[in-house]
């Protein structure tokens, strides 16, 4: 963990924010992500009006295009890479990530669990 | 007839003269305590002229100190409602056997358990440790206040604006009949009519607002704002262990958030993500608030174990042993608090593979919480012991909280928790590791911090007397419960059969009288040691001997904390600074740039209560207007430029000279 970066930050007046490392980008590097977006907010609508690929399938490709829109808004937009912020960016991003896998696949397991053993069936018999 | 019916429904709601609870006497009695009591403060404070002083220096005050101060008070004032419910309990469940109803109806004494854990938990633990947090974190680091000043007040008084709703359940209508989780089924629409859910909704999305941007605020403030030298691994560990509390707040507040919003869509526009029928799942609901409710505990207990520390190596007159142990212990319980939430349900029909996981996760995260016992104890080990009344409480902590520790191993187990789940031994274990841990420690706390937030420390007789009331009501109260608990008595039963239970509920009854003493004996020692200020008085601006920064400036601090920005060179800023003969700057101060105060925080805090009572009673024009003014007044906020001003030079200086002047009034 770097730290001679906060101790520079120090220095600015609270309040202001620090601007201090901040990269913003270039114009073509919006222009990429704003394209990329574009495209990846446009596909799971044709995909599902056009009705080429069976449901399933759709499903799991409208997920896969939204955790990569979620990539090319934090690369394009937020500016964020391994050295931002002195590493903390990339810190947060890391607990974020491990976080939301928990829950996420946690809630599946449990909640897989609980609709197996707890739920009622829909043809189920009338109990004797 | 039907014209005038529906215009009263436009403009009231479903607010009318029958939702006061006229017919309830307690409630009546209470409010007509309540309204005198309110009548003559009012009336104090407008006779001696104080409004325009509290609302120009405390209301609108961005000082991280002050709202610090603030959400004390309001923990404290809070603390003294949730246990007014906790008496009430503890009476009616030792009057009511042998036929006899008790005197609470059910219908009163739902809303009433229901109240207790929503307010202590959210209402006084939440701002107690908050406030806690926004006092001591910026002058332990060397800074002039938080990253976000403005933002902190607005947190500040959003959670006052969802206190102000949940008190207000009392008086208007009624508070959910649930339990302090609130689950669907019974949370919905179709088994609570009424608006205490749609209370204990709103109020708590009010208030989790606040609890969410003062984490963040707080997050930046520690991670950006740090004194020259002070790197990760020499942050005292106080502030480590807020730094990880905040970093649970900010990842687990928005699935409550969120679980909340769906709730809400389900009493609102009848959607059905948690209801028996149309594909709803309630068994959900509980997964998510879960998700949320066990960080939330660490919460509340990661920054009482900084307090713990603190005190501990400052009146041992020892650096901490194991720092560095410490530090990923409390990383470690951070993440690990993530993978035990399932605890909480075992009973609700996982599988084995489920249970024993979930099992297994939390046996494994007592591991860093006994290290940090061990580092305390050996902290203390051929440490010169003082026993000053934050040490006390600290020693009745550690022999308090093993013991709410070792239950709750116990229960971590599945098919004991399958005997134990839903009785008295599940309350006893929590009571014993929020009183014994998160109390404790704020009580501890605020021992240790009081002398720097106003110059002088507390009453050490009234102290004595409020720890002993505290320790032995306690266990008075709460061991009864354990056995009670592992005889199979249910948690939230109103009257009982089995007459040969009595003499333990008695017994608890006897422990909350003494906890009620305790309190009593608490607010006396604020009275009393405000009474003998000048007596009790602290000039040196370091009344312990003690170890970390915020000891380095005067009690109570200068609104700027620090005239020059203090250079850390080791763990324990300030003992270093001492044993190297630190002397204080005298000359050179330089204006100091400070923020300005505002009344934004305060303005937007009303209107969003405004619109969650408007929610709540279903007066959608006042809904409307209130969010409609929120989303005005935010956006006008944006273009006040003057956010900002200089403290001159003069002023620095003859602040700075007053102090000279009482630390040699001290040495001589």
């Amino acid at each position: 963990m770097s730290t001679d970066v906060h101790a520079e930050a120090q220095v600015h007046d609270h309040g202001h924010g620090t601007a201090g490392d901040h990269s913003h980008g270039t114009r073509s590097d919006l222009w990429i992500g704003f394209a990329a977006s574009v495209v990846l907010t446009a596909l799971p609508f044709w995909l599902v009006m056009s009705g080429t690929l069976d449901k399933q399938v759709t499903a799991l490709v409208i997920m896969a295009v939204a955790a990569l829109q979620v990539v090319v808004h934090m690369v394009y937009f937020l500016h964020m890479n391994t050295r931002s912020e002195g590493g903390w960016s990339m810190m947060a991003l890391i607990f974020t990530i491990i976080v939301v896998v928990i829950a996420l696949s946690g809630s599946l397991w449990v909640m897989q669990h609980l609709t197996t053993n707890m739920m009622p069936m829909h043809e189920m018999s009338p109990a004797p | 007839m039907v014209d005038t019916h529906d215009l009263t429904r436009l403009i009231f709601g479903r607010l009318t003269l029958e939702s006061l609870p006229l017919h309830e006497p307690i409630i009546v009695g209470t409010f007509a305590v309540v309204a005198l009591g309110g009548i003559a403060l009012l009336g104090a404070v407008t006779y001696f002229r104080l409004w325009a002083y509290l609302w120009r220096e405390w209301f609108t005050s961005v000082d991280h100190k002050r709202i610090g101060i603030m959400y004390m008070v309001l923990g404290i004032v809070m603390l003294l409602r949730g246990f007014a419910d906790a008496l009430m309990m503890r009476m009616q469940q030792a009057m009511a056997f042998n036929g006899s109803e008790g005197f609470l109806p059910a219908h009163h004494y739902d809303q009433v358990f229901t109240a207790h854990g929503v307010i202590m938990i959210f209402f006084v633990a939440m701002p107690l440790v908050t406030g806690l947090m926004n006092f001591v974190v910026p002058l332990q680091i060397g800074a002039r206040d938080v990253s976000f000043p403005f933002l902190n007040n607005f947190s500040f008084w959003m959670t006052v604006g969802g206190a102000v709703l949940v008190m207000a359940s009392l008086f208007i209508g009624e508070f959910a009949r649930t339990g302090w989780l609130a689950y669907p089924p019974l949370s919905n629409l179709a088994y609570s009519p009424d608006v205490g859910v749609d209370y204990y909704i709103w109020g708590l999305q009010v208030a989790g607002v606040g609890t969410t941007l003062s984490g963040i605020n707080l997050i930046c403030t520690i991670v950006k704002m740090r004194a020259p030298g002070m790197t990760m691994m020499r942050m005292p560990v106080f502030t480590w262990t807020s730094l990880c509390t905040n970093v649970l707040i900010v990842a687990s507040f928005p699935v409550l958030t969120a679980v909340l919003a769906l709730l809400s869509l389900d009493r609102y526009v009848g959607t059905n993500f948690f209801t028996n029928d149309f594909g709803g799942d309630p068994m959900m609901y509980v997964n998510l608030i879960w998700i949320w409710g066990h960080p939330e505990v660490y919460i509340l207990v990661l920054p009482a174990f900084g307090i713990f520390s603190e005190v501990t190596s400052t009146f041992s007159g020892k650096r901490l042993f194991g720092y560095t142990s410490m530090v990923y212990a409390t990383v470690v319980i951070t993440i690990l608090s993530y993978l035990v939430w399932l605890h909480h349900f075992f009973t609700m029909g996982s599988g084995a593979s489920v249970n024993s996981f979930f099992g297994i996760t939390t046996m494994i995260i007592s591991i860093p919480t006994g290290a940090k016992m061990f580092n305390w104890l050996f902290t203390m080990y051929r440490g010169r012991i003082r026993f000053e009344l934050p040490m006390m409480w600290t020693v009745a902590f550690m022999l308090t909280f093993v013991i709410g520790g070792m239950t709750g191993v116990l229960l971590a187990v599945p098919p004991a928790d399958f005997v134990l789940h839903n009785s008295l031994f599940l309350v006893a274990h929590f009571h014993n590791v929020i009183i014994g841990g998160v109390l404790f420690g704020l009580f501890a706390g605020i021992g240790y911090w009081f002398p720097k937030a106003f110059g002088f420390k507390l009453d050490v007789f009234w102290g004595k007397l409020s720890f002993w009331f505290w320790v032995v009501g306690f266990y008075l109260a709460f061991m009864p419960l354990y056995v009670l608990g592992l005889m199979g008595v249910t948690r939230r039963l109103r009257v009982f059969d089995d007459p040969s239970l009595q003499i333990w509920f008695v017994i608890a009854g006897i422990g909350a009288l003494l906890i009620a003493c305790g309190i009593a004996c608490f607010l006396i020692q604020i009275a009393v040691s405000v009474l003998r200020r000048e007596k009790l008085a602290d000039v040196t601006g370091d009344p312990w001997d003690a170890r970390t920064l915020e000891w380095a400036t005067s009690s109570p601090p200068p609104a700027y904390n620090f005239a020059f920005t203090p250079v850390v060179h080791d763990n324990d800023a300030w003992w270093d600074m001492k044993r190297r003969g630190y002397a204080r700057p005298l000359a050179g101060f330089k204006a100091i740039h400070m923020p300005s105060n505002t009344g934004t925080g305060v303005i937007l805090a009303g209107l969003a209560t405004a619109m969650a009572f408007g929610l709540i009673w279903y007066i959608w024009w006042l809904a409307g207007v209130s969010f409609i003014a929120l989303l005005a007044v935010a956006i006008r906020h944006t273009f006040n430029y003057h956010q900002s001003f200089n403290i001159p030079a003069d002023e620095v200086v003859r602040t700075e000279r007053a102090r000279t002047e009482l630390l040699a009034g001290a040495k001589s």
